[in-house]
């Protein structure tokens, strides 16, 4: 096991613990958010806030690369896609 | 079949698969654990090894390598279907990107959202740039540093610029980007060959200092050349997307 190392910069364990639940329900409740919400535009957006959640989870689980890659995929490029597909759709049912 | 038969056909079948669920959680190591050597392992070598303080880019170019490179050729197949699919089709015609009406009234973009994508335009260019970069240190990569820079696009775009986003993004000069970067990435596997070593083999002088910019060998390269690929893809599949909004009409007239 990595021997634990204390710089001024670290964070007791237990306040470690209780971000990681605090996310984790986060994350859950966003996730169920995009699935109940049911007018498009509000669920994308919706989605790309979960993203951001996500984000958190995996830079709260020490994953700072994921988070990078999560925030902007997850965040911003998923979303736009969605929207821009939405935006396509509309126009040919006016 | 009748209805009650279908009910409990399927019934005995969601029964199996919640009763396999659960064994399953059951099963699982428990939280945080760790049982594999590999990520131990590597924690010893990998530095020393590689000459990256930035392990994950370490095992993502150098240790399986040849993964990611399959990972980079989905992305490009992604684009290149995407680009395939909202093709302009028989029946529809693609408009001029000059606005046809330049008298009605449309809702100018808000000055909040322009001031917004302007300013983090360029930070976001900064950061995309620096993440593929510099794989050799950590947090970085090529996947990040792409996709970063490719929201830079499209943050011009949401500054209310359809006609920049096109001048900055043409689509020849983004597919040949795409191009160069995934096919960088074979070739630097294939330069290895061909000097005898094994596909994708870190041939290149790794320097002393971990972490430093001359070091990590092939890995900052291979990186570099991901980060081309991933942009370009989706600046690709999102310029497709606002041809296919922006431009593209149904019917011939």
């Amino acid at each position: 096991m990595i021997a634990a190392v204390s710089t001024p910069y670290t964070v007791p364990v237990g306040l470690m613990d209780a971000l990681q639940v605090i996310v984790l329900v986060l994350v859950a409740v966003g996730a169920t958010a995009v699935v109940l919400i049911r007018a498009h535009v509000r669920q994308v957006l919706a989605l790309s806030v979960y993203g951001v959640l996500l984000a958190v989870l995996f830079l709260v689980f020490q994953a700072p690369d994921v988070t990078l890659s999560e925030l902007a995929v997850g965040a911003v490029a998923l979303p736009i896609v969605l929207l821009l597909t939405l935006a396509k759709i509309r126009k040919r049912e006016e | 079949m009748t209805p009650s038969l279908r009910r409990w056909v399927f019934l005995a079948g969601a029964g199996g698969l919640v009763a396999f669920y659960l064994w399953g959680l059951l099963g699982l190591p428990g939280f945080g654990s760790y049982p594999g050597p590999y990520g131990f392992v590597l924690n010893r070598i990998a530095v020393s090894q590689t000459k990256a303080t930035g392990v994950v880019s370490a095992v993502n170019f150098d240790y399986r390598g040849f993964d990611t490179l399959g990972e980079e050729f989905i992305l490009l197949t992604a684009a290149a279907g995407v680009s395939i699919v909202l093709r302009r089709l028989r029946g529809e015609r693609e408009r001029s990107a000059v606005d046809e009406a330049a008298d009605r009234d449309v809702p100018a973009t808000s000055s909040a959202v322009r001031m917004t994508a302007l300013l983090f335009t360029g930070p976001v260019v900064l950061v995309g740039w620096w993440l593929a970069s510099h794989a050799q240190t950590s947090p970085s990569g090529g996947f990040q540093g792409g996709v970063i820079l490719a929201t830079a696009f499209i943050l011009v775009y949401l500054s209310g610029e359809f006609l920049v986003f096109k001048r900055f993004s043409p689509v020849d000069l983004t597919d040949v980007v795409e191009a160069v970067g995934a096919g960088g990435f074979a070739a630097i596997g294939v330069s290895a060959v061909a000097m005898g070593l094994p596909y994708l083999y870190n041939f290149l002088p790794l320097g002393t200092t971990p972490g430093a910019v001359s070091s990590s060998g092939t890995i900052a390269l291979i990186s570099f050349f991901v980060g081309l690929e991933v942009a370009a893809a989706f600046i690709l599949i999102v310029a497709e997307l606002l041809d296919q909004t922006l431009l593209i009409r149904h019917g011939s007239g």
